[in-house]
């Protein structure tokens, strides 16, 4: 991602070891407005692309065009939005250079820096996340060097996909839309031909990735690409956890958003990954706020590799987003928990798709779906057992809450079996947060914010408790804030 | 300490409280009996200052403060408490976490520092104790899944740890078992002090023969019609809120 990418520069910067001098170019240039082959050809040569790569973006964009020429954009989903004019978007923007960035915290918006200490962000950090230009950071460029060094000693590749395009051409070349092809959908492909940048993580085998790739985000993802790029590789034995996204409200000024993220996960490995995502969802109108179009698979190929999906949702305005299983290893399991809100106009279409394939899988969804003011919320999801996955087993749990009376709750869940041994089960409920439970939180003091966000988080507990430590807490002061207003 | 004067109460389009005078001082107990329909629950609910009951006309004042102008969560700042009929469930939240976030949410409003992890920890810990709860209870979700007598022996655990000065039993001893009633009656006894007040609303006696009144009211129909000592409990038990010439629902 550019973030990845801004972050090494700084890094290399401040060590007087600035090796890759193109991005010095980019920093001035922007592709053209719209797309086309030029637009590609254009991206692919800023990022020093291997041919291959063009090739694999141009087949991707010729597919996107016959799919936009036949049926234009996927409209099944429960969410309405203006018809996306693909020709007005830019498609490829340097990251802004120093100048262009705030000065100081003065010229940052009041209200994002309120949220920011409500969420309990240092100073430093406040500066980082809103873009305010600082000559050096010396705190996040120390930590992220750390970081490098102590990865590099356990043999963790962790890079900028461009990066990992020039460097490890082979790992490339096998992984990438090996899990999502170019031809998935719309949006895949889209992502597949423009996507500006993202990260690549290899584990090599038996390795245990000594921290969670996590922290190094925290500091440096204040610029986070709108196609972004995601391959993640465990290879046999090996474990890593990875946490996207940030807490803290990201603001863009690109509405739309597009990213495509592939896990692979070998013989008794396992991939834990967290998202926390707090895009731009609008004025309380439903004006601005992000279009969020995201595809993300993973590939549990090893027998006994297990993959792990944890989700906080509570930012964008169109939410579209189905982080997937393919459970095809023997005894390989998946597991998604999901919390997403939809406050004011918000609209989420989300939820998983567990494919079993390999024998003795097994899978668990949690899904607890929020609606307030006037937001949309739908679980959407699919349990698929094929005819060889014997002894499958799957526990889907999807509950909604209700605030308020303009919001709305749906369930769409798909279960298609052709094995007679699978067992499935699934739970469903949907609730409103009584008045009672509201007035005996006062009683005992709490404001009706604080209520709120209290009762909140008892609902979603089974999901937070499955996300790191350390955002575990900030993502629980995100739910109350994401709902601020939504009552009384 | 608590001052009630000509309060009038709708509910709806209905007038419940007709013109109810009460004064409470520091370190009493009250007892505010009475049959069904006579404006007890709505008594309660006025002054801690739920949502749907429309003062009309009168005043509540708490230590010379004004409660109606008040919302909820304020006026359990300023030190009143209650303790529910019908305690709510809360799932997924800890009774621990939920002491703690009350705890803090009325210190804040007092100006207060948060009080540590640690402190709390002890505090709930020992006020748990001396009302005889398990201290597992405390890691389970507030009142989800307990027992009529664990619901009512929660209550009395958060109002041992939130020490309010103004304490107001809402029928809390109704469709308990005799082991129940004395675990409340101790709950209320601990908090009895020169600096608090009290105020019990039951409609039988029976939990007056652990909680000894100092002042016993009848409420019918929206008013006080009778107030005495502990023997006009007795009286009641003896003689019905019939040898009063009211008229009891529940009779």
């Amino acid at each position: 991602m550019a973030a990845t990418i801004e972050a090494e520069r700084q890094v290399e910067e401040a060590t007087g070891d600035y090796k890759y001098g193109f991005i010095t170019d980019i920093e001035t240039e922007k592709a053209p407005k719209g797309l086309s082959e030029d637009t590609i050809r254009f991206i692919s040569a800023k990022k020093e692309e291997p041919e291959w790569l063009l090739e694999w973006r141009l087949k991707a964009f010729a597919y996107w065009q016959s799919l936009a020429a036949e049926e234009g954009e996927p409209d099944w989903a429960m969410v309405n939005y203006p018809k996306i004019d693909f020709q007005d978007i830019y498609y490829y923007a340097a990251p802004k250079s120093q100048e262009d960035r705030p000065k100081s915290l003065d010229e940052v918006d009041p209200e994002l820096l309120a949220t920011y200490e409500k969420l309990g962000i240092s100073l430093d950090e406040q500066k980082v996340l809103s873009g305010v230009a600082v000559d050096v950071v010396f705190d996040s460029v120390s930590v992220a060097t750390t970081f490098r060094e102590t990865l590099q000693e356990a043999g963790v590749i962790f890079c900028s996909i461009s990066e990992a395009a020039r460097e490890y051409p082979d790992l490339m070349r096998k992984y990438l839309g090996s899990v999502v092809p170019v031809q998935d959908n719309f949006y895949a492909a889209l992502n597949s031909a423009v996507f500006s940048d993202g990260t690549f993580v290899y584990i090599p085998k038996g390795v245990r990735c000594p921290m969670e790739l996590s922290t190094y985000f925290r500091i440096n993802e204040a610029n986070t690409g709108q196609f972004e790029r995601t391959l993640i590789i465990a290879d046999d034995e090996s474990y890593v956890s990875y946490l996207e996204g940030c807490t803290a409200p990201m603001r863009d000024e690109n509405q739309l958003h597009a990213a495509v993220v592939e896990l692979v996960i070998m013989d008794d490995a396992e991939i834990k990954y967290s998202t926390v995502q707090n895009w731009y969802p609008g004025d309380k109108d439903g004006k601005g706020g992000i279009y969020n179009f995201v595809t993300k698979r993973a590939a549990c190929r090893g027998v006994n590799s297990k993959v792990s999906w944890t989700q906080v949702e509570t930012g964008s305005s169109v939410t579209w987003k189905y982080p997937s299983c393919i459970l095809q290893g023997d005894n390989s399991v998946g597991e998604f928990y999901s919390v997403a809100i939809s406050n004011n106009y918000q609209q989420a279409d989300t939820g998983t798709k567990m494919i079993h394939i390999g024998k003795n899988t097994s899978s668990t969804i949690i899904s607890k779906g929020i609606s307030a003011g006037h937001g949309q919320n739908t679980y959407r999801g699919l349990v698929k057992v094929l005819g060889g996955a014997d002894d499958a087993r799957n526990f889907t749990q999807c509950d909604s809450l209700l605030l308020g009376d303009q919001c709305g709750a749906h369930t769409v869940p798909y279960i298609e079996v052709k094995n007679p041994t699978a067992q499935i089960e699934h739970e469903a409920t949907t609730s409103k947060i009584s008045e009672d439970q509201l007035f005996y939180c006062l009683q005992r003091g709490l404001n009706t914010e604080e209520a709120v966000a209290l009762i909140v988080n008892g609902f979603c507990r089974d999901v937070m408790q499955h996300l790191p430590m350390e955002f575990a807490v900030e993502a629980q002061k995100l739910l109350g804030i994401s709902l601020e207003g939504s009552v009384g | 300490m608590l001052e009630i004067k000509n309060l009038h109460v709708n509910v709806g389009d209905k007038e419940i409280l007709k013109g109810l005078d009460l004064s409470l001082r520091a370190g009493e107990v009250h007892a505010i009996m009475g049959p069904n329909g006579a404006g007890k629950s709505t008594l309660s609910y006025a002054l801690s200052g739920r949502e749907g009951y429309e003062v009309t006309e009168g005043t509540a004042t708490l230590n010379g403060k004004d409660l109606l102008d008040l919302e909820a969560d304020e006026r359990a700042g300023e030190g009143v408490f209650l303790g529910f009929q019908y305690p709510v469930e809360i799932p997924g939240v800890s009774n621990m976490n939920f002491l703690k976030t009350a705890v803090n949410s009325i210190r804040k409003y007092r100006g207060e520092d948060e009080m540590t992890a640690v402190d709390l920890l002890k505090l709930v810990r020992s006020k748990a104790a001396e009302l005889k709860m398990d201290p597992e209870m405390l890691k389970r979700p507030v009142n989800v899944g307990f027992s009529g007598g664990e619901k009512k022996r929660n209550e009395m655990v958060q109002m041992a740890v939130l020490d309010p000065c103004l304490a107001i039993l809402d029928e809390t001893d109704s469709g308990l078992d005799i082991d129940a009633l004395k675990i409340v009656a101790d709950g209320i006894n601990r908090l009895r002090a020169p600096d608090k007040a009290i105020l019990v609303i039951t409609h039988y006696q029976r939990l007056l023969d652990y909680v000894v009144p100092d002042h016993v009211h009848v409420l019918a129909d929206g008013r006080i019609v009778k107030s005495g000592g502990k023997e006009l409990a007795l009286q009641l038990e003896a003689e019905g809120y019939a040898g009063l010439g009211i008229a009891d629902d529940a009779a």
